[in-house]
């Protein structure tokens, strides 16, 4: 059986490396995603305000506190963040990480936290301490409030570079993955390779895990390119193990390689193939997280989010990089993506077809 | 008609597609080491009934034995397939291809022995996608025989090529059964048949219209010599004789003799400038029994 999956493996092999025009392809690509980045990062992005709220949702719909009138401002989403010490800790992670401009602490004097390096965290910050002001000038025989209590969010800042570049690398993953397996099986299916190789012992299986290894390499080289190409011109934090970001890329590798594969397993022609992909990637691409936090979004979208392979490989590869997590940590976004694949190739194998 | 020494057997093999019955009711068995060729015109369903003789395509009724047993993964390790239209992966060298198909078989034949047999050796570094029709074949050829099968499957294998190439061709596979390897063949060309086969069936419209032996099989239709003679040259108001055949263009008159043909043709003041006399052929058999050309 391993005679036979190396067998094509190395064809397979053979036949990317040698197609100089796909090859050239498959290493410029991430060289202009390198310089995509520093174009991108060189200036700030416009995002929307997003402030974390901690109280009961009924207490912000009182008018006893100091920041009605803040929590009015438009063009700001308010998150309410539940009071228990785990929420609040991550509330204030979030902070430092730039995904929360401000936290604001309503359960007894007002305070707030708010990350000193973020020039949105210091707009907002500015709207917050104008609309206190306004409301004592407009209440005078009330009892005076009192000025809310600010409390700097120290740590390590987190520029918007550091947090997207997890989620772009597996970005690449996901496109290289889906389309450098399914559209060379369709290509087979169509020019009679896969006709020929059905009359020879090979079983559906060997063939599709000798195409999932040969994928494999080609995915796991060039995102290594891109992540040297990036160190080099970026300061982005790495503070996990290699070893665990070099795992979790390859369960999300597996897991999208064996996503094409079931998607291409009965395909006779590119277009539809080409269809199908865009149809499994760009929800995964607006929906994983990648290029902005789910954060505040709808439970609907965000309930969609947890069903995508993607942003599982996503957070867990932001857990290693900017937390610093550990093989330990991630053993369930790990567990979940290698399942995932191995239940996908299953399915490949059991409804592939030679022709 | 079963038979226990067959080495494969089709019975009542039918295949139907939607609106077609491109297969219907074909039954036969080849004996070890023999060369039988399924003979027949485009269209006539001489590939579909290779295809499900070698397990790529699931007749609609009807079965196939291999050694009086039904296809199973086995049956993959003893056959070798030389498909009409086959794509090789890209950028892969004749001796890369050959390796990779090696690999994927239990059993292999020696190396240098096939790509001695199959005269390779030239061509061994060149890109597949480089080969002259004839090479092509060739290594087609070599890959069916790539794991030293029992029986091989050659479908229209020289279809395209020139003639010289062809006859290459047949000495190659002449040279296969002489180490007793068992053929089955598909072709159109008539003189394939008549060069390679021990036996052959004739397939018009998914059906065996005759078979057996080719000499025999002309003998059993035709006497010893057809006469051929313009329509033209045939003199008006001259019935014709009742061992004779107007065909388009053409007047043929079948007889075992030839001298009392021409008499007769010279005393009814024939023109016989144009006369020709012909040993009838597996073509001549095909069109008689089908009333059509081979390759119309």
């Amino acid at each position: 059986m391993w005679q036979r999956i190396l067998a094509v493996l190395a064809a397979r092999n053979r036949e990317f490396y040698r197609d100089s025009a796909g090859l050239t392809w498959n290493l410029l690509m991430p060289v202009m995603m390198i310089m995509a980045f520093a174009f991108i990062f060189s200036g700030e992005p416009k995002a929307l305000f997003k402030v974390g709220v901690i109280a009961a949702p009924a207490e912000i719909d009182s008018a006893q506190t100091v920041s009605t009138g803040f929590l009015a401002t438009p063009h700001i989403d308010f998150i309410p963040v539940t009071d228990d010490s785990d929420a609040i800790a991550s509330a204030v992670t979030k902070v430092q990480r730039h995904q929360l401009d401000l936290l604001l602490d309503m359960r007894d004097g007002p305070a707030y936290w708010v990350n000193p390096d973020s020039a949105n965290g210091d707009l907002v910050e500015r709207l917050l301490l104008g609309a206190s002001a306004q409301q004592d000038q407009a209440d005078p025989d009330g009892s005076p409030h009192s000025s809310p209590q600010r409390r700097a969010a120290e740590g390590e800042a987190l520029s918007y570079a550091d947090w997207v570049l997890p989620g772009v690398l597996a970005m690449n993953v996901m496109f290289s993955s889906l389309w450098g397996v399914g559209w060379v099986v369709v290509r087979y299916r169509k020019n009679g390779v896969l006709r020929r190789l059905k009359a020879t012992p090979l079983r559906p299986i060997e063939f599709l895990s000798a195409q999932v290894l040969s994928r494999l390499i080609v995915v796991l080289s060039t995102s290594t390119l891109v992540y040297l190409g990036a160190s080099m011109i970026l300061d982005f934090p790495m503070r996990g193990s290699y070893a665990a970001l070099l795992l979790v890329y390859t369960a999300g590798a597996l897991c999208m390689i064996s996503l094409g594969l079931t998607v291409s397993a009965r395909l006779r022609t590119e277009e539809l193939a080409d269809g199908l992909l865009n149809l499994m990637s760009w929800p995964m691409l607006l929906l994983s997280g990648v290029w902005f936090s789910m954060e505040g979004t709808s439970t609907a979208a965000q309930a969609m989010s947890t069903l995508m392979p993607l942003t599982h490989l996503v957070d867990a590869a932001r857990d290693i990089m900017i937390d610093g997590a550990g093989v330990i940590d991630i053993l369930p976004q790990l567990a979940l993506l290698l399942g995932l694949a191995a239940l996908l190739l299953v399915v490949a194998a059991r409804f592939f077809r030679w022709e | 008609m079963t038979s226990d020494s067959a080495l494969i057997e089709a019975r009542s093999l039918e295949k139907r597609y939607p609106g077609v019955q491109a297969v219907d009711g074909l039954s036969f068995e080849v004996l070890p080491s023999q060369c039988f060729g399924l003979l027949g015109p485009n269209g006539a369903g001489k590939t579909t009934t290779m295809e499900m003789l070698e397990g790529i395509q699931t007749p609609t009724t009807g079965e196939v034995l291999f050694r009086g047993r039904p296809l199973d993964l086995a049956f993959r390790q003893s056959i070798g397939i030389q498909f009409q239209a086959t794509s090789l992966q890209d950028f892969q060298t004749v001796e890369e291809s050959l390796r990779m198909f090696a690999s994927l078989y239990a059993r292999t034949a020696d190396r240098d022995e096939l790509v001695r047999l199959c005269n390779l050796s030239e061509i061994l570094n060149r890109d597949t996608r480089k080969l002259s029709g004839g090479q092509r074949q060739r290594l087609l050829l070599a890959i069916a025989l790539v794991n030293d099968p029992d029986l091989v499957f050659l479908d229209e294998p020289t279809t395209g090529l020139d003639p010289q190439a062809r006859r290459n061709f047949w000495s190659l596979i002449k040279t296969v059964r002489a180490r007793g390897k068992t053929v089955l063949l598909t072709t159109h060309y008539m003189e394939e048949a008549e060069q390679l086969c021990d036996e052959i069936a004739i397939v018009d419209q998914g059906r065996i219209i005759a078979r057996g032996q080719p000499q025999a099989l002309v003998h059993e239709h035709f006497p010893a010599a057809i006469v051929r003679l313009p329509t033209a040259a045939w003199p008006d108001n001259e019935p014709l004789p009742d061992y004779a055949e107007r065909r388009d263009t053409v007047i043929e008159l079948y007889a075992d003799a030839v001298p009392p043909v021409l008499e007769h043709l010279e005393r009814i003041g024939a023109g016989l400038t144009a006369l020709r006399i012909d040993t009838p052929s597996l073509e001549d058999l095909f069109l008689k029994l089908t009333g059509h050309s081979l390759r119309a």
